[in-house]
């Protein structure tokens, strides 16, 4: 398998095509946008906390196979988790997630979720400290 | 059948371009991203070689040998690049670092005599770098800007260009040819419109000069802005081009060495055109090889380049069109530039998978965000030639989109 093949491998493909945990909700704890203006990559991510625990999970977005694979796969990871265990995922996490070869170009693509769900905890537990 | 010669003779011309023989991936390099910037030939190349090996010193200062040859080749270049869009002389020229600079230098210098409620009108294809520096003075000097629409086509609006410049418009700054739709718009009619309303016509040159014969005077452009790195020149050197006696009556960009005439500790007064407008110590070897990268585009004939870059733009237009999946972008009559997208697949991962081809294409919104909304999309993949690209590279371009669609099962 050539560099390119791996890069798109079919299960990132498949979550790319497929993303799991596609879709809105209404009444989220937090609902965060972020974007990745130089490549046009957008993700919004909604979570529902309950207990410092993400209960439920929705992503919307569209951008690179990369970008949308990396938010697809990440929500099937977070779904169940406490607040404080998320924190601590790091970009290196996120790279064993995908499970392919990047060039620094590219890093930014896959690493668009990870920002958005550290900025979503942050803007919550902001938001809770204040009420 | 009779055989159509060539326009040019390429076999030859390829070899002047060193990068050409690049391997990328093990596949022979197709560079299809010139409107970022052109490849050099070799001929460019040397000449910085030369001046760095034979002549290098500062230069309308040193009253040494190397400092007179310095000079001479400084001056000189300024002198080739009047020739080339038939400025009346090297005082029409002020080399900037680019065509951003020479915009920013228009944008402050000029904005500095207007006041509060001008206008100045731009288009909705503008390059950021034709955009956000009227934007931003026009913010901070209280002045309005105008956008000229663009139609379904790709073209600017007829009328709301007559709608946008009245006579409440001062300066009007059109791109010549859009960097994102290829289209070439009809600056010549624009300056009238202008001129008849009492502003100034700016033009944002960067994807004309190096691709098209451009004649300032027969425009009538006031200003004209572009980029030695696009026209096989290396980066690092730009140009404005401007009327004497409007560059005359402009106030210095930047202050410092090289631009004065006389210093005392209560003032200074300025050097001549276009010195006054270059500061410090300038890119001279940059300099020199926009001098060769002049003489080689001249050497071929700008009417030749147009007429290759044309072919070549419609035939990759034609055979993107016969792939249903393909969206093309920008009007029929185009310049060297080609925008696309598949329906379903990122511009991001069609410029990646055409790498692993060798093709090199740019992906993304192209310096033009406010444009990309209009298109409805946040990002385009762009296709871009010049006079060293082949039929042959099209065709494998457009076989190596065969492979996108492949790996991404559509």
């Amino acid at each position: 398998m050539d560099d390119i093949e791996s890069m798109y491998q079919e299960n990132i493909l498949d979550h790319y095509k497929n993303p799991r945990n596609s879709g809105t909700i209404k009444n989220a704890s937090v609902h965060h946008h972020e974007n990745n203006p130089l490549c046009g990559d957008e993700l919004d991510l909604y979570l529902v906390i309950n207990n410092h625990k993400v209960v439920d999970v929705k992503i919307n977005g569209h951008g690179c196979a990369i970008s949308q694979a990396s938010a697809s796969m990440l929500s099937e990871k977070i779904k169940g988790k406490a607040l404080d265990e998320l924190k601590k995922i790091t970009k290196e996490g996120i790279l064993e997630m995908i499970g392919i070869p990047l060039s620094a170009v590219r890093l930014k693509c896959a690493l668009l979720s990870l920002d958005t769900l550290k900025n979503s905890i942050l803007i919550y537990e902001k938001y809770v400290n204040k009420n | 059948m009779p055989q159509t010669k060539p326009i040019l003779n390429f076999e030859q011309l390829r070899k002047d371009f060193p990068i050409l023989n690049r391997k990328i991936h093990g596949k022979q390099l197709v560079y299809f991203d010139n409107a970022a910037t052109s490849q050099k030939p070799k001929q460019v190349i040397d000449a910085m070689d030369d001046y760095y090996k034979a002549h290098n010193a500062n230069i309308h200062r040193s009253i040494h040998t190397l400092g007179e040859e310095a000079t001479e080749l400084y001056e000189k270049a300024h002198e080739k690049v009047a020739d080339f869009i038939n400025a009346d002389s090297y005082q029409n020229i002020v080399f900037t670092k680019n065509t951003t600079e020479s915009l920013n230098l228009l944008a402050y210098s000029l904005t500095a005599k207007l006041n509060k409620g001008d206008e100045i009108v731009v288009s909705q294809m503008e390059h950021h770098s034709n955009l956000v520096p009227w934007q931003q003075l026009a913010k901070q000097r209280g002045l309005k800007l105008k956008f000229i629409r663009i139609n379904s086509e790709g073209k600017l609006d007829e009328k709301s260009i007559n709608e946008s410049i009245t006579n409440k418009t001062k300066i009007v700054s059109i791109t010549h040819v859009s960097n994102v739709l290829g289209t070439v718009n009809d600056v010549k009619k624009i300056a009238k419109i202008a001129h008849e309303n009492g502003a100034l016509m700016a033009v944002d040159g960067a994807q004309a000069a190096p691709h098209m014969p451009v004649n300032v005077r027969d425009i009538g452009a006031d200003f004209y802005a572009f980029s030695g790195h696009k026209m096989l020149g290396p980066t690092g050197i730009g140009v404005l081009y401007g009327k004497k006696e409007l560059l005359e009556g402009m106030g210095p960009f930047l202050y410092g060495g090289g631009m004065i005439r006389e210093v005392s500790f209560s003032g200074t007064t300025f050097n001549d055109l276009p010195w006054k407008f270059e500061a410090g110590t300038m890119n001279l070897a940059e300099a020199v090889g926009l001098g060769a990268a002049v003489d080689y585009l001249k050497n071929i004939g700008m009417e030749k380049i147009q007429q290759k870059d044309k072919e070549l733009a419609g035939y990759a237009a034609k055979r993107l069109k016969e792939n249903k999946d393909v969206i093309t972008y920008g009007p029929n009559e185009r310049a060297a530039v080609i925008s696309f997208n598949f329906d379903k697949i990122h511009a991001h991962d069609v410029s990646q998978i055409l790498d692993s081809e060798g093709i090199a294409i740019r992906a993304g919104h192209h310096c033009c965000m406010p444009l990309m909304n209009i298109l409805g999309v946040p990002a385009t993949a762009r296709a871009s030639f010049y006079l060293y690209n082949t039929k042959e590279e099209v065709d494998k371009f457009v076989k190596a989109l065969d492979k996108v669609k492949k790996m991404f099962g559509i």
